[in-house]
């Protein structure tokens, strides 16, 4: 069975987990393995440092930052007159005070726009970083529960309904084959199923180090080559036995990608990563 | 100010604060349990303060039913002491209410309104600064005579150096004083049909969640000036050269820069960088063989070693630009035990430096085998290779895997 099928079976696929674990590169991944596959994509980025416009010269990426999201947002709701009163940081402030959440819901409220758009096939969204991640995909959820009527509750209620649905929307869970990323993965699958309603897409399991097992045994006691083999097989062994252990607690499909070594990403290590899934 | 140079055993010996600051996932909880650790070894009465729920650091420090709000004393050989607590923000916000409260009846009013249980848990800066006000609460708790703090996984990582102006500016904000200038002769609830700014923002965010905002700001009124004194206390403590700062890192381009980036944040702080932990670092090994063996067996044994060695090199200049970014001096950065492939776990369940090659601890579990490590202590690495020889022939045996779930 084709891996990335599920690229095509919602339009919208949010990628996220905690900080560290490589969220940007399986972004980029995805929308260079999409793109091989013809389909036409939009890249997401959210507040954080602009990146995938230079890893996907091809792609149209575009940057959501929810302040901006909000300024915007208010504008377009009758609070324009109020902003100039108020400085418009200020006023942002206090509508983000007196309602938690409002400022997640906004940029979700315009991804959701972006999925009605027919310019694409496939939005990836960069998703927020480190523990935000459940925040942010709950925020329509407590905002039902705080707002009970106007604007924020109609907004929450249409993008609680796109979150919801398969068709629509997926999260696609980045994680690494270590002990604590792979229970934080569990756990975050576990509470984006059971409180957010959303849709689980595979699993991506980061830095992976594949490969046999060395036979270290070749080479003399304590020689470097033995070191440096029995490390490697340490941890292979180590990432096969968590890969088999997220197998386990996760019942969803795992997409493997291995380690690129220590420096920055680039144009060509994403596209090499995305031959693992979809060969050029 | 600023805080004196020394190694971080120094700094573990002496100082009374230490932060553990670092972007996500590059091993903040560990390196601070590991720090605890030491610090008890070395005799000190040492508090681990962790804000994270994902019992990162009942897991790391072995703790079998996990930590609570109150500190738990952990079993530790030797005259120190090591303790440890998991921050439950809401009831340290609660806490904070009650006693800055005139009466029972104005705290009761608080706790129970519905926009203070949103923005208790929920407002940006709120878990920050409780765990830079619980910081500063065990630090004048006699029990102690250090708290390890292993800071939140923020967005930025940033936050928490900004966390006791959140407060302060929460009670500045623009909101509170829209409301609270009205009080002062007598404002109820209804009147807020009379402003025309809070009636277009009703109209946004819906009606009620502004009248819960108005009666918690109506009920807070008299509470700011304790919880501004308060605030200042914690910043002048974060200031004192008592407290220290410890970087942590992992060696990947991305990570790193982030790292300068912190060290740049933590200067125009008037703050400093005190030591560095680069974590997860691959040990260098040792010089391959002149010539590549021919045999196909010792041939892959050649390639992987010279592929890891590569990483170890490139790794190792990461590591130095971080060292030349934040300025610190040679010996402050650190490590465990950098070559073996030890466990956290284990680290953390023997005594750490040196030593930690010698043992194998009781109660082994599956963790990542990637080192902790740094470029310091060369000559150490020497010196405990035959140990951790020794070790690893012993390591071989099955470990048994711990599952979190049912």
């Amino acid at each position: 069975m084709d891996p990335l099928q599920f690229l095509t079976t919602a339009k919208v696929a949010i990628v996220a987990g905690k900080g560290g674990v490589g969220k940007t590169t399986v972004t980029g991944v995805l929308a260079r393995a999409a793109i091989r596959r013809g389909l036409r994509v939009l890249v997401v980025e959210l507040d954080g440092k602009p990146s995938l416009g230079r890893l996907l010269p091809d792609v149209e990426v575009q940057q959501l930052s929810a302040t901006a999201a909000l300024a915007e947002y208010l504008d377009t709701h009758g609070l324009s007159r109020v902003t100039k009163r108020l400085a418009s940081r200020g006023i942002i402030d206090v509508v983000a005070t007196a309602s938690p959440g409002i400022d997640d819901i906004v940029v979700l409220g315009k991804i959701k726009q972006l999925e009605r758009s027919d310019a694409y096939d496939l939005v990836v969204v960069d998703g927020p970083a480190a523990g935000h991640a459940i925040t942010f995909l709950l925020a329509a959820q407590s905002l039902l529960a705080s707002v009970r009527g106007g604007p924020i509750h109609s907004q929450a209620t249409e993008v609680l309904a796109m979150l919801t649905d398969p068709t629509r929307c997926q999260v696609v869970l980045v994680t690494l084959p270590e002990t604590t990323p792979v229970n934080e993965a569990v756990e975050t699958a576990y509470a984006l199923e059971e409180r957010v309603g959303v849709h689980l897409g595979p699993v991506v399991v980061n830095s992976v180090d594949m490969g046999p097992a060395l036979d270290a045994e070749a080479a003399p006691e304590g020689s470097p080559m033995r070191l440096a083999a029995e490390f490697r097989n340490a941890r292979r062994a180590l990432h096969r036995r968590e890969c088999d252990r997220l197998a386990d607690e996760l019942a969803l499909p795992q997409l493997h990608l291995p380690s690129v070594a220590g420096s920055h990403l680039t144009i060509e290590s994403i596209a090499a990563l995305a031959d693992h899934w979809a060969p050029a | 100010m600023s805080a004196p140079a020394g190694t971080l055993a120094e700094h573990l010996a002496d100082a009374e604060v230490l932060v553990c600051c670092g972007s996500g996932g590059v091993g903040k909880t560990t390196s601070a349990a590991a720090l605890g650790l030491h610090a008890a070894l070395l005799g000190r009465r040492a508090v681990v303060v962790t804000i994270d729920p994902a019992k990162r650091l009942a897991d790391a420090l072995g703790v079998p039913g996990g930590l609570g709000n109150e500190p738990t004393k952990l079993d530790v050989p030797g005259a120190g002491e090591l303790w440890a607590l998991m921050l439950d923000t809401a009831t340290t916000f609660d806490g904070l209410v009650r006693a800055n409260a005139a009466d029972e009846e104005q705290a009761e009013r608080i706790l129970a309104n519905g926009f203070y249980r949103n923005v208790a848990g929920s407002l940006s800066g709120t878990q920050e600064y409780m765990a830079a006000e619980r910081l500063h609460a065990l630090h004048n708790d006699g029990r102690f005579d250090l708290v390890i703090v292993d800071t939140p996984p923020t967005r930025n990582a940033l936050d928490f150096l900004d966390a006791p102006g959140t407060i302060a500016k929460f009670i500045d904000h623009p909101l509170f004083k829209l409301l609270m200038m009205p009080t002062r002769r007598g404002m109820k609830v209804l009147n807020l049909a009379a402003q025309p700014i809070l009636r277009t923002i009703g109209k946004v965010v819906g009606g009620d969640v502004l009248a819960d905002a108005v009666a918690f700001f109506q009920a807070f009124a008299g509470m700011e000036t304790g919880f501004r004194r308060r605030a200042d206390e914690v910043m002048a403590l974060l200031h004192s050269d008592v407290t220290r700062f410890v970087l942590v890192a992992s060696p990947r381009a991305d990570t790193i820069e982030e790292a300068c980036y912190f060290a740049e944040r933590l200067a125009t702080s008037e703050l400093e960088v005190a030591a560095v932990i680069v974590n997860r670092c691959t040990p260098p090994f040792g010089e391959p063989p002149a010539k590549r063996p021919r045999t196909l067996a010792t041939a892959a044994l050649y390639d992987n070693l010279v592929e890891l060695r590569a990483n170890a090199a490139t790794e190792q200049r990461q590591a130095a630009a971080l060292l030349t970014a934040t300025g610190v001096p040679a010996g402050t950065h650190t490590t465990w035990c950098p070559r073996c492939p030890a466990t956290c776990t284990r680290l953390l369940r023997s005594p750490p430096f040196a030593v930690c090659c010698s043992t194998e601890p009781e109660g082994l579990r599956a963790t990542d085998p990637r080192p902790v490590s740094s470029s310091r202590a060369h000559s150490r690495r020497h010196r405990c290779r035959l140990r951790r020889q020794r070790r690893h022939r012993r390591a071989r045996r099955p470990r048994r895997v711990v599952h979190h779930r049912p």
